[in-house]
């Protein structure tokens, strides 16, 4: 089995789990601990395509690395504002969790 | 390897819808306090000059702008490239931003002297940031860059959702984020594969080295659902009614109107210019199928909603599926997307809905500030009251039924051409009950508002005038933008599409209203008066049916919008899109 090849398993493996938990947990922090597994598979798969694109003489195609970079900034970004909104969420009504769907409340009278 | 690719003149335009707003953004943040609403502002003229700018650029050459950053040619550098399409979509966007601005004054403003607080400084940066992101959709000629632009956009808009702190409006901005964000590693999953398999992200040169695999198929898929997801289209728009149902008015217009169109603008670049050789029959009856449903369901219980603010929320649900209708009707017979009619048809129906539907925001939102509610049962009197909101809401709800010379009139007029040339008649029947069910709700808000109040109304604060012109001005767009013949940027058979200004043909689009004002007095909510005349002409057993049907639609909504349903909604449909593009096939 060629290292490319363990980067695209090990990957797929990690969107697998970062998928399931995305769709059945109910807390939104494993959710967004979910959205980082599954960005971290994406990011190795990227990798293994990389390592596909090897040539001239080169390790692997430098491009992925690049796009690899700029993913983890958005994700970087992503999960700070998904956890500051749940501090502020927690703060305000002490549960955090998405799971019954409250019907939306109007807006107080003011 | 292509030949090199260089900038052309009135490329730096480019940059500059881009970076004009980020530099006011960055400005704005160190300057603080009054300083921030000022800057924006004074960003909105310049913005919209640079706009123009780039569409008489596109008209003038009649090529699209391109600028290479850096000087670095494809596939080893960027391009940005503005075709008609994308300048279209920015002109109209520029006119909302400033429409809203305009708007937004009242609400967001700091006087002289007050403290600095939170939600004006919010409000400002993050429509400029919004902005930014919108153009960089719009003139990205790389998937990766699409995505980057894609993300900034989910992240100025989520905000937008709990500008007030409140807890349900934090909750509703969080499942927002984190359904958005499901979108995105979707739509990232997919450009890892499509690089793996054509060495690029630059579009036109993936769109040449693409062939139809099992890998294009999967990444295809994976990036059409993602970005579903993100655009709300139905069953995937958990996200969109509770965002509206707290944000203050601006914020819904700026959601509703920009914020979805971004999305919705990349499936059409992917599909158009990405993987226009990849035979998408199957895929686009699917993607058509589900506008259908998202018309039906969304319209329906729009009317069920007893909030006006929702009603109009639910109304962008069923209009983002009108979006979709024109996919199957642009496959020529080897069922290849031609960038045609059918094309032109839905970036009209969005640029349509973008004006329109930003107008009856605002016209809710001020009907809400003099009622202090906006329960469409209690909005008797309303009509005599603000009698310019209650217009704007008429005019908007004209515009999106289709009434000539609107921007959806022309649309609707393209998609109904491309549905008989290719011979596609269900999408036409969908297509005219769409404009039925635009009309129901369009009934029966404005039988609740010009009703003889019980009482007369005494508004709990004075609106001021330039707020409620404001709003008519963008729905006067919507009505007047079928005027603008659009061939020059729109690629519409035969150069430009008649206005439909005859007395036959405003006839012709008033019979909608009709069968609407049936819909509204069955479905709609009414106080008790009505359903006792009704019981008194015999019809009342006609009602309670299709209060039944109402209600289990609103069950059938209520269920797909919970997480695990809408979680695995999106993984079906990915299948389901993976085996029609993978069956091909012919309309």
């Amino acid at each position: 089995m060629t290292a490319a090849e363990i980067f695209g398993l090990c990957g797929a493996a990690l969107v697998g789990v970062g998928v399931y938990g995305l769709v059945i947990a109910p807390e939104p922090l494993r959710k967004l601990l979910a959205f980082n597994l599954l960005g971290g598979g994406i990011f190795l798969l990227f990798g293994a395509v990389a390592r596909r694109g090897a040539g001239a003489g080169l390790g692997g195609d430098p491009v992925p690395q690049a796009l690899v970079i700029t993913g983890l900034v958005v994700a970087v970004a992503a999960t700070a504002l998904a956890v500051a909104l749940l501090l502020r969420l927690f703060e305000a009504s002490g549960d955090v969790s998405l799971r019954n769907d409250p019907p939306p409340a109007p807006e107080p009278e003011s | 390897m292509s030949a090199v690719e260089v900038s052309t003149a009135g490329g730096t335009w480019l940059v500059l819808a881009i970076l004009l707003p980020v530099i006011a953004m960055l400005l704005a943040a160190a300057a603080g306090g009054r300083h921030v609403e000022r800057i924006a502002l004074a960003t909105v003229p310049a913005g919209l000059a640079v706009a123009i700018a780039i569409a008489s650029g596109v008209v003038e050459s009649g090529a699209p702008l391109v600028y290479v950053l850096g000087g670095w040619s494809p596939p080893l550098g960027v391009a940005l490239r503005a075709d008609g399409l994308a300048a279209a979509m920015m002109l109209v966007i520029a006119v909302v931003v400033a429409a809203v601005a305009l708007f937004a004054r009242a609400d967001f403003h700091v006087a002289a002297g007050a403290p600095e607080t939170r939600a004006p400084d919010a409000f400002w940066i993050l429509l400029l940031s919004i902005w930014s992101a919108l153009n960089a959709v719009f003139v990205t000629g790389d998937l990766f860059t699409g995505y980057v632009a894609l993300e900034l956009l989910t992240f100025g808009g989520v905000p937008l959702v709990c500008l007030d702190g409140r807890a349900e409006t934090l909750a509703a901005a969080l499942r927002y984020l984190l359904f958005a964000l499901v979108g995105s590693v979707f739509y990232l999953v997919g450009c890892a594969l499509l690089y793996g398999a054509g060495g690029t992200l630059d579009m036109a040169l993936l769109a040449a080295r693409l062939t139809p695999s099992p890998t294009v198929v999967v990444a295809a898929s994976l990036m059409t659902i993602g970005l579903l997801a993100k655009t709300a289209l139905f069953p995937l728009h958990l996200w969109l009614p509770p965002a509206h149902a707290g944000a203050p008015p601006a914020a819904s217009a700026v959601l509703s109107a920009l914020v979805v169109k971004g999305s919705f603008f990349l499936v059409v670049r992917l599909w158009f210019a990405v993987m226009p050789a990849i035979p998408g029959g199957a895929a686009a009856q699917l993607l058509a199928a589900l506008g259908a449903g998202a018309i039906v369901v969304g319209n329906l219980v729009a009317l069920r909603q007893e909030r006006l603010k929702l009603l109009v929320a639910y109304s962008t649900v069923a209009q983002i599926g009108y979006l979709f209708l024109m996919f199957p009707l642009a496959l020529d017979a080897s069922g290849r997307l031609l960038s045609g009619g059918a094309l032109a048809g839905g970036i009209l129906q969005a640029m349509a809905h973008a004006t329109a539907k930003a107008g009856m925001f605002m016209a809710a939102g001020l009907m809400y500030a003099a009622l202090g509610h906006d329960r469409i049962t209690g909005l008797r009197g309303i009509a005599r009251a603000q009698p310019l909101s209650v217009l704007t809401f008429a005019v908007g709800g004209l515009a999106l039924m289709g009434l000539p010379p609107s921007g959806a009139y022309a649309a609707k007029e393209l998609l109904l051409g491309a549905a008989s040339a290719s011979g596609q008649w269900w999408w036409g029947l969908v297509l005219q009950a769409g404009g039925v069910l635009t009309a129901a709700y369009l009934v029966l808000v404005l039988a609740h508002a010009t009703a003889a109040p019980d009482a007369p109304l005494a508004p709990r604060q004075a609106i001021a005038r330039g707020r409620e012109l404001a709003a008519l001005f963008l729905a006067l767009t919507s009505l007047l933008l079928g005027l603008g013949g659009w061939g020059a940027l729109l690629p519409i058979p035969g150069g430009s599409v008649s206005p439909g200004l005859s007395l036959d043909g405003l006839m012709k689009s008033l019979w909608p209203l009709l069968g609407g004002g049936v819909l509204a007095l069955l479905l709609g909510r009414w106080d008790e008066r009505l359903p006792r005349a009704l019981a008194g002409a015999g019809l009342g057993a006609l009602r309670r049916a299709a209060l039944v049907g109402g209600g289990a639609l609103v069950q059938l909504d209520e269920r797909l919008r919970r997480w695990p349903v809408a979680g695995l909604s999106l993984l079906l449909l990915t299948i389901l899109f993976g085996a029609a593009l993978a069956a091909g096939g012919s309309p």
